[in-house]
């Protein structure tokens, strides 16, 4: 009997400890868990958080999600006792699948500091998501590779600067006879690999299939706004598909890589064939700029890199510019405690306020803000950043903002990318890149 | 002895119990419950019934052309992965120079987790269809032939050491009154060695089918379901449908239902048929 006892009291004590071990997690309860989308970014934010406990006494929790898997990370991690008290969506679809778990930041001091109020995502009266970084995307030229080539005695083209190239035909033109020069030029081909691989495609799929849906959903007499057309769109004509075609069979056919090896490359390939030198365009946004110089052997002077709008080829668009707009919106997690959200609050409000803040921001994450705090001189000084506030500032210029927030859902995009990846390998034809498009959108929706 | 044992029970039962039911019944039983609801997180779930077992097969053919790969592949990365384990066996086993080397070298690929093994072939592979202008991800059936060279190149060892243990368990007397009687080589192998070694294939081949039906990583790493998922396995087609799709976490989870009922269903009846023909030890 007393054998018995004993066994029972041992197993209790087994279970107690297993708990009380299982218990030891939850004192990492933290005021202020942020969860950071941009893995460019990460040592940055671990930075911020030291400055902060240093000056605030708060303790900043920051977990970096790894590229393309920012919708897991959150979805995991939301679901666990210590979710997440800062994290972000990407849009105002985004914010459709996470909007049990927003906060109206109506009252916060984030909200009263953005300059244009419309680029929150709202609904009703409420705010849910703030956006915190303004960005623009386009080629990225070397300069020095394009100078080299206008010097060039046997040159086809009656233009002489890469500033002249205003339109498809004229970029056309440029890159073809770039390159039957290469070999003079010295670069493996004009454009960097089309990179392909899964998770790799959205310069493509994303970025530059943003070009021609905003001419169509421009066009759409319904809406002032191209975005809002998009959300309330069920079904596109992707009318613009063959301008879609010019450009991208442009970068492929005068591309690095070999159409049929583009499925095996990455974004992070195509950087660094720009950064080496071995190539002289690459399509990409001002976040790529720390990617350009982190390259071992880097190759590109900082003077020498510029952006060129992504010509497609359609009426006017001599006067189009970057494609600058966001997807970053910051959204404060509705189930954190009260004591959470606001030492969230403060924080964002620290960030993008203090002097402290506002120097890493600037200086250290180099983003071009939408916020009154920042004057006119706070502005980031990588080259990239530069570029896009000049063409931000050039009034002859129509900005082509970012509608592709509106498109369906992440696996439209992927399908998209899938059947792209398809079309370069000759396995489909470009009658059925548009006929994915079309049908996706509309499934999709 | 006996009653000591019992007594004792709950306190030897306890650590594995609890870590049964904490990463494996609870899990299990909260994924299936989740399989008829409709959620965003695990803890937010509204029950829907049986929709999400709908919609997994009418959505798209997703899942049914994952399972048809699946199916290709698993058959031919059994057959092949337990004839060449056989016979390395059979071979290992004659007392050849260098047999313990050999062993070692063959199971090591064993020991190497499934993403950087995926990573590695993927390398290999590309390395060797550069020359001819194709990458792993420009037709499907490179694709495929990656993932049984790879599967092979893993299971082999391990397969090998089992048969090996089998074969060294046959009883001498059989095999030399066998020889006495004048049997051949080719008669030996198919009435003497494969009888005896009944369990082992049993074991491998149960293992073998399960692991190629479950296979993640080396999926993942390898090809990660390019060209446009014709090379997605049934497992990494729910796993995108879980994580990559908002709104389809139902779906994915009753995907992972019926996949468990299918694997469980096919393992079962392999262990049943194969069992029935163990010669009694």
């Amino acid at each position: 009997m007393k054998k018995r006892i004993s066994a029972l009291i041992l197993s209790l004590i087994l279970i107690l400890l297993s708990f009380s071990l299982a218990g030891c997690g939850k004192n990492s309860n933290y005021p202020v868990y942020f969860l950071n989308f941009k893995p460019e970014s990460a040592a940055v934010y671990e930075e911020i958080a030291k400055a902060y406990e240093k000056e605030k006494g708060v303790t900043v929790k920051v977990v970096t999600a790894a590229a393309n898997t920012y919708e897991q990370t959150l979805k995991s991690e939301i679901a666990k006792s210590n979710a997440p008290t800062i994290f972000q969506v990407n849009g105002p679809i985004g914010y459709q699948s996470w909007k049990e778990y927003c906060l109206d930041l109506k009252d916060s001091k984030l909200y009263s500091y953005l300059t244009d109020k419309s680029l929150a995502i709202t609904e009703g009266e409420g705010v849910y998501g703030i956006p915190y970084v303004v960005e623009g995307y386009g080629i990225i030229y070397n300069n020095a590779i394009m100078q080299k080539y206008f010097a060039l005695p046997e040159k086809k083209v009656n233009v002489s600067s890469a500033d002249e190239i205003k339109n498809f035909e004229t970029l056309k033109a440029v890159v073809e006879d770039m390159t039957a020069n290469k070999d003079k030029l010295g670069i493996e081909g004009v454009f960097a690999s089309t990179s392909l691989s899964s998770g790799e495609d959205w310069r493509w799929q994303t970025h530059l299939l943003n070009v021609p849906l905003y001419h169509e959903l421009s066009e759409n007499v319904d809406y002032d706004d191209p975005t809002l057309a998009g959300l309330n769109s069920k079904e596109i004509a992707f009318r613009y598909s063959d301008n879609f075609k010019n450009l991208f069979d442009l970068y492929t056919n005068n591309s690095i890589t070999q159409k049929t090896l583009l499925g095996s490359k990455s974004t992070s390939d195509s950087m660094s064939e720009f950064a080496l030198g071995k190539v002289a365009m690459v399509q990409n946004g001002n976040w790529a700029w720390s990617q350009i110089a982190n390259v071992n052997g880097n190759t590109v002077s900082e003077n020498d890199i510029k952006f060129m709008p992504l010509y497609i080829g359609v009426a006017g668009e001599e006067h189009q510019g970057l494609c600058i707009g966001t997807e970053n919106y910051f959204a404060v997690n509705k189930n954190a405690t009260d004591e959470q959200k606001r030492a969230s609050l403060e924080f964002l409000d620290w960030l993008f306020s203090s002097e402290t803040g506002k120097d890493f921001v600037t200086n250290k994450l180099d983003f071009i803000t939408p916020f009154n705090t920042f004057t006119n001189e706070e502005l980031p000084n990588d080259p990239l950043a530069k570029e896009v506030v000049r063409y931000m500032k050039d009034e002859s210029l129509t900005t082509v903002p970012w509608i592709f927030t509106s498109f369906p859902s992440e696996n439209f995009k992927t399908e998209v990318g899938s059947e792209l990846l398809q079309y370069v390998q000759g396995s489909r034809e470009w009658k059925d890149v548009v006929a994915t498009v079309k049908d996706k959108w509309k499934s999709e929706r | 002895m006996e009653k000591t044992l019992k007594r004792w029970f709950p306190v030897f039962v306890l650590p594995t119990g609890i870590a049964f039911l904490i990463a494996f019944l609870i899990p299990f039983i909260m994924g299936i419950y989740l399989s008829f609801c409709e959620f965003r997180t695990v803890t937010d779930a509204q029950f829907v019934g049986f929709v999400n077992y709908v919609r997994a097969f009418t959505e798209n053919s997703d899942f049914v052309n994952a399972l048809w790969f699946t199916v290709k592949f698993t058959v031919v990365s059994v057959i092949s992965i337990n004839i060449i384990a056989f016979a390395l066996a059979l071979a290992l086993t004659r007392g050849l120079k260098g047999t313990n080397l050999f062993r070692t070298v063959f199971f090591m690929p064993n020991l190497i987790g499934g993403i950087v093994l995926g990573y590695i072939w993927q390398v290999i592979i590309n390395g060797v269809l550069y020359n001819f202008g194709y990458s792993i991800t420009s037709d499907a059936t490179y694709g495929l032939l990656g993932l049984i060279v790879l599967m092979n190149w893993q299971m082999i060892g391990y397969m090998m050491i089992i048969y090996i243990a089998g074969i060294q368990n046959i009883p001498h007397d059989i095999l030399e009154a066998a020889k006495v009687d004048g049997a051949g080589k080719i008669r030996m192998l198919f009435n003497i060695i494969i009888p005896s070694v009944m369990p082992s294939i049993t074991i491998c081949l149960f293992l073998t089918i399960t692991n190629c039906f479950k296979l993640f990583d080396q999926n993942l790493a390898l090809t990660a379901g390019a060209p446009a998922k014709q090379t997605q396995m049934a497992a990494l087609d729910i796993y995108n449908t879980f994580y990559g799709r908002i709104g389809f976490e139902g779906v994915g989870q009753a995907k992972a239902v019926v996949f468990f009922l299918i694997v469980a269903a096919i393992a079962l009846l392999q262990l049943y048929f194969t069992g029935k023909r163990e010669v009694e030890g």
